[in-house]
């Protein structure tokens, strides 16, 4: 798990306010090889006829991290929602276009939206324990699934992480009596203990403080082995830090001002946006020169 | 600020406010403002006082009246047309078959109901909606007539159980279920919306998110509604009357198609006598009733101060 | 290790992707929780229709004008007379002197829990209050009787509405019921009173208003529609309430408004006519439940009404 910290040159003269430092690594092939998992074309979510994001189109690649970023109310969570179907429980959504993944229609009419949840799960902005013990809350995946070696798998997800060494000699205390970055860390620990291909993360570290922020890019960076990542973030050090794709999305009016919407202006290899973006909008975005 | 057509309702309070108190700033004299002051404060001390008054004389007086009888024989003793040989203990026992009963109607009846309401339902749906207005109206009518509706409907007409235990129960839990279903929606709303999400994102059914998350968060509010359902079911006397439990009832009850008497009835059976030996036993029957009722309330405050979920 | 990916792709994620069952359990749950919620649906009709089945052939019998322009009240009587305002009034003169009593002290503590109390005497009379409201109505009908009574006969001043209460009187049973709803008008109008915001206190403070000057003309009239809700209820409880009446204002029709004469409430005849041995079909029977029909009506207008100034009061200020 490396870090590469690279200044690139031409930053200031792009009159960026601070460099912005790259992770990831500098000279991985090329993000693309590695297979898709999610390709969406023409994606578009409505909130009872209210546009939300329109005309999503872009692939998300195995063994990624992906990050969304963009101002706030362009759709990134609304966006990162479809991808497990979590849109669904909401009445008043519709979403059109389509989503494959791994090449399956997602909102097929056989696709049991449970089923989906299985395989692609998601971490959420305010860490959302249950109120019970530690154990249990890694627990619940595995048990709702039937598996067996419960134990096993519960050590498994809380070592993958990062928050076995903390917790393994008080695993029956309340879940609610950790600090906040230890109870998203097991947040984590309770989706990977289902086994699943695709992690969502939406806006995971805004309500954590910065060593904790720090602690779970370092995780991110470890869990992308095994796991796909989709990442919203409005910070986009954040992003920069760790996505290997990144994509940016804008607010866009209608002619009355009414309606707001979100579209991806720009999608590429996280080092080319955020260095040599082609669209001015993104630089403006990433240099600080927009909100 | 809300909007409401104009004026603004709570500008226009406040512009009456405003103006009331430049008119009387202007002409009062300090002394008279302090005197007003005074007399009104204690007005409404006194107002507060005779609330308080009233119930501690009400339960003072019972107690004194009561205090000849309110010995062991009260509760061994069973009923008697001898005074000084009667006693609550067919009344005991059959507030206990009849209370036990309500509790096994009420408690999956007003859940499910809560449930469907909080978990099921779309809350803008006509059932919903429907289901919430007769609950609302259903608390306000009085409860003499639900003992017509057991009459007519579970002692005789389609049901025809007879005047039974199970009668006065299916009757009582009628009449209580609506306090069971808001606390129980209370109790469930109150668990919040980001457990759901976490148990739904790691791919578990509306049912077994709610089986596993939600119900359990909720118990502690649900008891709690179910106590004071049970509470306002051990009082209630008017319910019963109709259902032929006025007669007179020798014998203990012993199930649920036995025939049945409830502490109330016996108390107000007592309490219909002119002799003064009666009126004592009806005395020391409120005593006791009144510190069952205290007793259980007691328990449902703990259970909910010890249980409850803080978020 | 790769658990996650197994399977994740082709025909073995199209399987994985479908439901494992047709999910008939959840189709039963749905069905069964929303029988639980229709039953107070069912309850409503039920008694709907338990009253306007006798009630209507009732009708039948004896006019609507007769029953509610009457005089005479002597269904049970040779020849039988259906004129049921006695009983109504009997029942409106007990409720007219408990709210009489039950009002001001009910305000009264209101405004004191809102604006006056500190909040350790909150702590403590609140509740004392719930207390009050919990007490089972048996008691407060014997309270009637056997207190509130004789305390009447002693304290009667002469010849007052004809003399002192015998055994039944309208007012020992009123002053009960008013010590019965105290508790929901107090405890509403102070919700009410609660809700309104300190800024329009404070306003008024600022402008040098006292106490009493800001509770009486800024607080109550900004809780009006919750107070007259509380209010509302009260009277429909009061009309509604049985034992209180059946042991301490009477079983005598008396068409009448004087505190000290005994009455029959409608409440109290129900609950003396409609006892267990009551044959299903007479005309006793149906007169029972037309009575309970006319009870019914009022009680669920009044509610009606309580329900919408409790949403209009709520509506103004969230």
């Amino acid at each position: 798990m490396t870090r590469v910290k690279e200044k690139v040159t031409g930053q200031e003269e792009r009159g960026l306010a601070r460099p912005i430092e790259i992770g990831g690594d500098g000279h991985a092939p090329s993000a693309h090889h590695k297979g898709k998992v999610f390709e969406t074309r023409d994606l578009s979510v409505a909130y009872g006829g209210k546009p939300a994001v329109k005309d999503i189109t872009f692939d998300v690649f195995k063994n990624n991290i992906t990050a969304l970023i963009g101002p706030s109310g362009c759709g990134k969570s609304t966006l990162i929602r479809c991808f497990n179907r979590m849109n669904d429980l909401i009445p008043s959504a519709e979403v059109s276009g389509q989503i494959l993944y791994h090449g399956e229609d997602l909102y097929g009419p056989d696709v049991d939206p449970v089923q989906a949840r299985k395989l692609i799960g998601m971490v959420f902005q305010k860490p959302n324990p249950f109120p019970k013990s530690i154990y249990e809350n890694v627990a619940f995946g595995p048990k709702l699934l039937r598996l067996e070696d419960i134990d096993d798998r519960v050590r498994y997800a809380l070592q993958r992480a990062a928050l076995w060494d903390e917790v393994d000699n008080r695993l029956a205390s309340n879940a609610f009596g950790m600090s906040g970055g230890q109870q998203q860390r097991l947040c984590i620990a309770r989706c990977i203990a289902v086994d699943p291909d695709v992690i969502l993360m939406d806006e995971p570290c805004s309500a954590l403080d910065p060593i904790s922020t720090g602690r779970i890019e370092d995780l991110m960076l470890d869990l992308k082995e095994e796991y796909s990542i989709v990442i919203v973030t409005h910070n986009m050090q954040q992003a920069a830090r760790v996505s290997d794709m990144t994509a940016f999305l804008i607010v866009e009016l209608d002619a009355d001002e009414d309606n707001r919407w979100g579209r991806i202006v720009e999608y590429d290899d996280t080092e080319t946006i955020f260095t040599t973006p082609t669209d001015k909008r993104t630089e403006d975005y990433v240099s600080g020169k927009v909100g | 600020m809300s909007g409401g057509g104009p004026p603004n309702p709570r500008a226009r309070l406040a512009v009456s406010g405003a103006r009331a108190m430049t008119a009387e700033r202007l002409d009062s004299r300090p002394r008279g403002d302090v005197v007003k002051g005074t007399v009104f404060a204690t007005l409404l001390f006194l107002a507060i006082s005779l609330a308080l008054v009233g119930l501690a004389i009400l339960l003072g007086d019972a107690i004194l009246d009561g205090r000849g009888r309110l010995d062991a024989g009260l509760i061994t003793e069973g009923s008697s047309s001898d005074p000084e040989k009667a006693g609550l203990r067919s009344a005991i026992i059959g507030t206990l078959w009849i209370i036990g009963f309500v509790i096994l109607l009420i408690a999956p009846i007003g859940i499910g109901a809560a449930l469907f309401l909080e978990e099921y339902a779309n809350k803008d749906s006509r059932l919903a909606r429907l289901v919430e207005v007769n609950i609302q109206n259903l608390a306000a009518v009085p409860s003499i007539i639900y003992g017509l509706l057991g009459l007519a409907f579970i002692a005789r007409g389609p049901l025809s159980l007879g005047f039974v235990v199970l009668t006065a129960s299916m009757t009582l839990a009628l009449l209580v279920l609506p306090i069971v279903i808001i606390a129980a929606r209370e109790a469930i709303r109150a668990v919040p919306p980001s457990i759901r999400a976490g148990s739904l994102a790691l791919g578990a059914t509306r049912w077994q998110t709610i089986r596993h998350q939600v119900l359990p968060a909720a118990i502690p509010g649900i008891a709690t509604g179910v106590i004071l359902a049970v509470s306002r079911a051990i009082g209630e006397t008017a319910p019963l009357i109709p259902l032929g439990a006025a007669t007179f009832v020798t014998f203990d009850p012993s199930g649920p198609m036995s025939g049945f008497t409830a502490m109330p009835l016996q108390i107000f059976n007592w309490a219909k006598q002119p002799s003064d030996d009666f009126r004592v036993l009806a005395a020391a029957g409120i005593v006791t009733l009144i510190l069952l009722l205290v007793l259980l309330n007691s328990f449902a405050i703990w259970l909910r101060n010890r249980y409850e979920q803080r978020w | 290790m790769e658990a996650g990916q197994i399977g994740v792709s082709g025909p073995a994620l199209k399987r994985r992707l479908e439901a494992s069952s047709p999910r008939y359990g959840e189709r039963v749950i749905y069905a069964l929780l929303a029988s639980c919620a229709v039953i107070s649906v069912a309850t409503t009709v039920a008694i709907l229709v338990s009253l306007l089945e006798p009630a209507l052939e009732f009708f039948g019998e004896v006019s609507l004008g007769d029953f509610l322009f009457g005089t005479d009240w002597g269904p049970t009587f040779e020849p039988a007379s259906f004129g049921v305002l006695p009983i109504v009034v009997g029942t409106l003169s007990v409720t007219f002197w408990g709210l009489l009593f039950a009002i001001p002290v009910g305000l009264g503590s209101a405004v004191y829990l809102s604006e006056y109390a500190s909040r350790r005497t909150r702590r403590i009379v609140k509740p004392v209050l719930e207390l009050l409201a919990g007490i089972p109505t048996v008691a407060l009908g014997f309270f009637a009787l056997t207190f509130i009574t004789p305390t009447l006969q002693d304290v009667w001043p002469g010849h007052l509405f004809g003399g002192p209460p015998l055994i039944f009187s309208a007012l020992a049973a009123g002053l009960a019921i008013g010590l019965m709803v105290v508790p929901i008008i107090a405890s509403i109008s102070e919700d009410a009173m609660t809700a309104v915001p300190n800024g329009l206190r404070e306003g008024a403070y600022a402008l040098g208003a006292s106490k009493s000057r800001v509770a009486t003309r800024v607080v109550f009239p900004a809780a009006l529609s919750g107070i007259v809700a509380s209010i509302i209820l009260a009277v429909s409880r009061a009309i509604g309430e049985t034992m209180i009446v059946l042991l301490a204002a009477g079983n005598t029709p008396n068409l009448t408004f004087s505190p000290a004469e005994s009455i029959q409430a409608m409440t109290a005849f129900i609950g003396t006519t409609a006892t267990g041995d009551i044959a299903t079909g007479t005309i006793t029977y149906k007169t029972v439940f037309a009575v309970a029909l006319l009870l019914f009506v009022m009680t669920f207008v009044m509610n009606l009404l309580s329900i919408r100034l409790v949403r209009r009061y709520r509506e103004v200020y969230e």
